[in-house]
């Protein structure tokens, strides 16, 4: 029955078009499929879990150590000083537990998701199914793109949400000092929080289509999840190395700490936009490698 | 096929070969010449067998027929259609299983089918879970579609990877080494549905390396062999292509194979009372005569069939082995 009309369909002008007129929204139904696979992988939880568990642990040790009444915090390091801050107010952990997990646990997690999405389905051999089915090399690879794009945002919320939690849990809650010394409202820190989450997301962008691209390059998942972490590394670790500073406004990690410009008053721009074209340049000039890559690529997994 | 034919097929109407290739070959990287100028019809409605031994090229064939990998040269086209530049057009109505089944163990087998079915843009959502449903009944697997696909035995992995193939009224199936694994019963059940989808008029393309498998679902065949094509064509005539073989019981084996060897039978064998060999040119009528007249008792006289193995071997002549 059904399968005749099938048959008969090819004597429609196009004979491809098979039976019935598809919608063009039928063609989300891949991402929504991606974005659901990915949060069901138990990885993923694992990742989110360590990553929630951050806050948790800072605000715990913050505690203990300022239990006799002491103001907590080693003063002197350069890096943003929002720990010290923290027992006078519970939203300053959203910022630490974001600069804590900025440099490592958020890339790394991101790596991993990224190095794992085209690689991981080659190694299973779920590719050559999806790309029969036919998912479409370049429909494939954005969806891909944009569900390691959700998960910069998911990881960084879980990091910010758990971090509210606990400090409002633990902590007191109420108006802040910004870095400049002035003060603000509990109502715009919480918009601050927020504007920090997401450009900490969009730092995240690098690395995201960096692994993405080591993805397209191998038939291994966990060898383009290693090889991503492994660029994370050595390029925070040159980016510590003096003689290399003509090139390190290049490195995607450079300008990742530019964040906590957010909490000056008036807002320090000028390495917030820096980080963010850097991110676009690393998100275009991977993305557009990946793509040609994968586009071009023989499956034979 | 000759011009005009191709481009009644570039205007759409259902072309006389779901798959033609001309030329078509792959060089792998490592410099390994996979398939080599391969010309490969397939009729439409029928069940080609895809026959060879390990290693003759079956699964590059068809990964380059499925838009996987690209031919170092040559061309191919599915359903009209030149592959792999109309994959989007052409693969929503060819269902697939490349070298075996591949799942997401971590989802269940009906999750898996979702995902795959999620994953053609012309599947309509609105009956994918009827679709779904259907296709997983069609092979057996009700039961088993909420058990995580990790826990399946090979058999179900299978059987599963076929579904996946049948979500969908398709026009051509590709089916690559489908019974693999599977338990007699279950091969039995997937002749029966190869020949059910066929009668539908779906075409099926089933490669193999089992013979008697070919033999007893295919109308069509080709033989490969080192990423050559061997033969091609109707089951039955490549059959008939290999001689039979004369059969002759008698108590009298010694003077029968005597007689038989003067009457021009090649590779005359003696077994028991059996006495077999290569039919001569000449009527064999005259043979029986001569055996008769030589005072040799025949209980039995027969030409056995050739079967595709027999026809094999005469064409590779070899076994079915390995090409290193
Ligand atoms: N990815 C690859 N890279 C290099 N060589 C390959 C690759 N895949 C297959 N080959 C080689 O190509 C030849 C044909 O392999 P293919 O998988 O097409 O054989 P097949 O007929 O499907 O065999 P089987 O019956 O074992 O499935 C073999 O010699 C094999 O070693
Ligand atoms: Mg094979």
């Amino acid at each position: 029955m059904s399968r005749a009309e099938a048959l008969q369909a090819p004597a429609a002008p196009d004979a491809a078009a098979g039976p019935g007129r598809p919608n063009p929204l039928w063609t989300f139904g891949l991402l929504r499929s991606e974005l659901v696979t990915t949060v069901r992988r138990w990885r993923t939880l694992a990742l989110l879990g360590v990553l929630a568990a951050v806050p948790v642990l800072v605000g715990i040790a913050v505690k203990i150590e300022t239990r006799g009444g002491s103001t907590a915090g080693p003063s002197g390091g350069d890096g943003p000083a929002f720990i010290a801050q923290i027992t006078n107010n519970g939203l300053f952990l959203v910022f630490t537990a974001l600069a804590a997990t900025l440099p490592f646990f958020l890339p790394m997690a991101v790596g991993v998701i990224a190095g794992d999405a085209i690689a991981g389905e080659a190694g299973a051999g779920t590719l050559r199914y999806l790309l029969v089915a036919p998912a479409g090399r370049t429909r494939l690879l954005l969806t891909k793109y944009t569900t390691v794009m959700a998960f910069c945002v998911l990881a960084t919320l879980v990091v910010a949400v758990s971090a509210l939690i606990v400090g409002a849990l633990l902590f007191p809650l109420g108006d802040l000092t910004t870095i400049s010394g002035t003060r603000i409202s509990f109502a715009e820190g919480l918009g601050r929080a927020l504007l920090i989450a997401l450009v900490v997301a969009a730092s995240l962008v690098g690395i995201a289509a960096l692994g993405l691209f080591v993805s397209t390059l191998t038939n291994s998942g966990i060898a383009a999840m290693a090889t991503t972490v492994g660029l994370l590394i050595t390029v925070q670790i040159l980016d510590q190395i003096p003689q290399l500073h003509a090139l390190q406004p290049y490195f995607f990690s450079h300008y990742w700490l530019s964040f906590a410009d957010l909490m000056r008053d008036p807002v320090y721009w000028d390495d917030l936009v820096r980080n963010l074209g850097l991110q676009a340049l690393y998100a275009a000039v991977f993305g557009s490698a990946a793509w040609a890559r994968f586009t071009t690529k023989d499956i034979s997994a | 096929m000759d011009e005009p034919s191709a481009t009644e097929q570039d205007s759409g109407d259902a072309p006389a070969h779901v798959i033609a290739t001309r030329g078509l070959t792959k060089r792998y990287r490592g410099g390994q010449l996979a398939v080599d100028g391969l010309d490969l019809t397939v009729p439409a409605g029928s069940v080609f067998g895809f026959l060879g031994p390990n290693g003759s090229g079956k699964t590059t064939t068809i990964r380059m027929l499925m838009g996987l990998i690209e031919p170092t040269s040559g061309t191919a086209r599915v359903l009209g259609r030149p592959m792999p530049r109309a994959t989007r057009a052409v693969l929503p109505q060819v269902g697939a299983l490349i070298e075996g089944p591949a799942l997401y163990g971590f989802l269940s087998g009906r999750d898996n089918l979702l995902r795959y079915d999620a994953a053609d843009p012309t599947a309509d959502p609105r009956t994918r879970r009827a679709r779904v449903a259907a296709a997983l009944d069609r092979v057996g697997l009700t039961a088993a579609a909420g058990k995580k696909a990790r826990a399946y035995s090979l058999g179900m992995k299978q059987r599963l990877g076929l579904a996946a193939a049948l979500l969908q009224p398709r026009r051509l199936l590709v089916l690559d080494e489908p019974t693999n694994g599977l338990d007699p019963q279950g091969m039995r059940e997937i002749r029966a549905l190869i020949r059910e989808l066929a009668s539908d008029g779906t075409t099926v393309f089933l490669s193999s390396h089992l013979l008697d498998e070919i033999e007893q679902v295919c109308t069509h065949a080709a033989v490969m062999a080192q990423g050559r094509l061997i033969t091609q064509g109707a089951v039955a005539d490549l059959a008939a292509g290999a001689r039979g073989r004369l059969v002759v019981t008698t108590p009298d084996a010694g003077e029968a194979a005597r007689v038989l060897k003067e009457q021009g039978v090649g590779d005359v064998t003696v077994d028991g009372d059996r006495v077999t060999g290569e039919p001569p040119a000449q009527d064999l009528a005259e043979v029986n005569a001569a055996l008769v007249t030589a005072g040799v008792r025949v209980r039995g006289f027969t030409l056995e069939r050739a079967s595709l193995e027999d026809a094999f071997v005469a064409l590779t002549g070899e076994g079915f082995d390995v090409a290193g």
